[in-house]
């Protein structure tokens, strides 16, 4: 399902083209290049998520992961290429938040939670709606939020912690209270960035169960190194290497590719 | 709206600080009207003392409101305290008419000096007290917006923003310091005589005037607490925590950090308004860098990321630096504030106030998890980590 570059002469002719292509994808992105001092981060990188898609990527380190995170979010402007989100917005001319306001959501590397609020402080922040400084000033919370609030803190079972400061959390616990905030976002497309770095055996099964039961409902993109942790979530997987694509597929095709294992392994 | 916003802040710790301030801001006053033979009675001179303290207490909680709950930390704050300072000394100076040593019914005295024939425009209005109030307020509000507005949008944090922020106070001293400013110079503005037909040197005037200090104090006090009780302010203390994280959620952190810092610039331009009539004098001395520093001192000593730290701290300090230089070792005094501040960074990190808040908090609940850690222990941290 890699999308070509388009290869047109004209910069218009070629942007009429990607936008012909984007317009049935949740996300695209089409020949994407970053570099930072001369460092080619990503080199003509080429995507598309569907609607409802929950997508592995997986590459060593330096594969441009986190890279590709941060020009779909807008943290990285891209030297090249296009970017569209549900087939028509162009993301590489807004900033963070009107992306995160699209309906994009991210979770760090790093569990990257609010350490001095409490757990619920930390959801009702993350809570999609108001985001103006003299909306927040005036702002009350209202009974359906309080609800919804409830319902996510159940879902990433802290509801019995609510009152706790995210800073006594275990780090299992701030991951999966980092992917309750991204729920509270009601995003479209989720970026979760491992997820289970550092949980143990059971807690990883259980957030891939978690992040199964999220892609029922919104596309998911998933970057992980443990290998295990994508098989249990048994979806398409792409392997990046180099700031590009190397392949992609299930699983199982993606492992027995020759140039994939000679990434991985070396020769 | 509004009334609701207010009310949200009323919580019991809020309401002893206020009855607190305004008692001491109606009885010291009160008491020093008595007669000297009076038991209870307050010498004149300490009502100017701790009416000054009050004002630093102000100035004390507007650094607190953008460092301790946005992470900004500001050296630059003294240049706000001082700009209403002046706002303020210029409409005193108005005030003086014709009393002065030239006698000229409407030029300031050093304007006479500098044989000047006509009052520049900038001192236009400043003969109204009203107009006076709003230049108070707006003057270092429209500096910090205009500061704020292109520091945040391009994303200058951390120690950048503290070394622009020293840069601006001492552009501003160095600029002060021109005759040709129009702002008296090196000398600034004094001799004052009257504040709204009050004799300024009366002991009644004075009383006032610490009573509006402490006034001052209690409603810069409310409206911070109002501010960190809405959801405005715990996006304060998430920018402070994760800034990023706060941006990938979809808050624009610049809108928040420049309506923050507009704010705290005004409240400590109030502060440096109320202390001018109290000191009888401004000068471009109080844009001095070693200003702005000294309030973010009484800010750690207190506690910072507590509203009543940064008034203990004022308060504690500034009563320290008068008692020690009034001594044989008032010259020591720098060495002091500087061993007290590495002292309080090493020992006492989240401040004296901090310290207490969070030990009252560990001992009822030490067995539960949620006060191991105090909301600043752990923003601490946060920075320590990153």
């Amino acid at each position: 399902m890699t999308a070509t570059h388009v290869e047109t002469s004209s910069p218009a002719a070629r942007e009429k083209a990607s936008r012909e292509k984007a317009k049935n994808s949740l996300l695209y992105l089409d020949g994407v290049s970053v570099s930072f001092d001369g460092f080619k981060a990503l080199r003509s990188l080429s995507l598309v998520i569907e609607p409802g898609e929950m997508r592995a990527i997986i590459g060593p380190n330096g594969a441009g992961k986190t890279t590709m995170m941060d020009v779909i979010t807008g943290k990285t402007k891209p030297d090249e290429g296009d970017v569209y989100f549900a087939g028509d917005t162009d993301l590489t001319r807004m900033d963070e938040a009107s992306i995160a306001s699209l309906g994009i959501g991210r979770k760090f590397q790093k569990p990257t939670v609010f350490e001095s609020h409490t757990v619920w402080n930390n959801i009702d922040l993350a809570l999609a709606g108001v985001r103006g400084p003299f909306a927040t000033l005036f702002h009350r919370t209202s009974l359906r939020e309080t609800a919804r609030i409830e319902e996510i803190l159940d879902i990433i079972r802290l509801a019995d912690k609510k009152e706790w400061l995210a800073a006594n959390l275990s780090h299992g616990q701030k991951q999966w209270l980092e992917i309750g905030m991204l729920l509270a976002q009601e995003p479209q497309l989720l970026l979760v960035d491992e997820p289970v770095a550092g949980m143990t055996d059971a807690e990883t099964r259980e957030t891939a169960a978690l992040l199964r039961e999220i892609a029922k409902t919104k596309s998911v993109v998933v970057v992980e190194h443990d290998m295990s942790f994508v098989r249990e979530l048994d979806v398409k997987v792409t392997v990046l290497h180099q700031g590009s694509v190397l392949s992609e597929g299930t699983l199982d095709a993606v492992s027995a590719d020759p140039t994939v294992i000679e990434v991985y392994l070396g020769r | 709206m509004i009334t609701a916003f207010i009310f949200r802040a009323l919580d019991r710790n809020t309401y002893i600080v206020l009855g607190l301030l305004l008692a001491v801001g109606i009885l010291l006053p009160l008491l020093s009207l008595t007669d000297p033979s009076f038991p209870l009675h307050v010498p004149t001179y300490v009502i100017a003392l701790i009416g000054k303290y009050l004002c630093y207490a102000l100035l004390a909680l507007s650094v607190d409101l953008v460092w301790g709950y946005c992470g900004i930390l500001s050296l630059g704050h003294a240049a706000f305290f001082a700009l209403g300072g002046y706002a303020m000394g210029m409409y005193l100076m108005r005030q003086i008419g014709a009393r002065g040593v030239y006698a000229n019914p409407i030029l300031p005295d050093f304007m006479v000096f500098l044989n000047w024939n006509e009052l520049p425009w900038f001192w236009y209005g400043f003969d109204h007290f009203w107009f006076a109030a709003i230049m108070i307020i707006a003057v270092p509000g429209l500096l910090a917006f205009v500061f704020g507005w292109f520091a945040f949008r391009s994303r200058v944090t951390g120690v950048y923003l503290s070394i622009i922020t020293q840069a601006m106070t001492y552009a501003l001293l160095l600029a002060f310091f021109r005759n040709d400013m129009g702002f008296g110079g090196n000398n600034g503005l004094t001799d004052f005589k009257d504040i709204l037909g009050f004799n300024i040197q009366a002991p009644a005037t004075r009383g006032v005037l610490f009573f509006a200090s402490a006034l001052a104090l209690a409603l810069g006090f409310l409206i911070c607490r109002a501010v960190i009780a809405s959801k405005f302010g715990k996006v304060l203390i998430a920018v402070r925590d994760a800034e990023s994280r706060t941006r990938f959620i979809g808050y624009r952190v610049e809108g928040y950090k420049l309506v923050v810092f507009v704010l705290s610039a005004m409240m400590a331009g109030v502060a440096g308004s109320l202390y001018v009539p109290q000191i009888g004098i401004i000068n471009p001395g109080e844009f001095a860098p070693a200003n702005s520093i000294e309030a973010v001192i009484w800010v750690a000593v207190g506690g910072r990321g507590t509203l009543i730290g940064p008034i203990v701290g004022a308060l504690l300090v500034n009563f320290g630096k008068t008692w020690f230089t009034s001594g044989v070792l008032a010259e020591y005094w720098l060495f002091v504030l500087g061993a007290l501040f590495v002292a309080v960074t090493l020992f006492l990190p989240k401040g004296v106030v901090g310290t207490l808040l969070a030990r009252a908090k560990a001992r009822p609940t030490s067995t539960s998890a949620p006060a191991a850690v105090s909301p600043i222990e752990a923003s601490i941290a946060a920075e320590e980590g990153a």
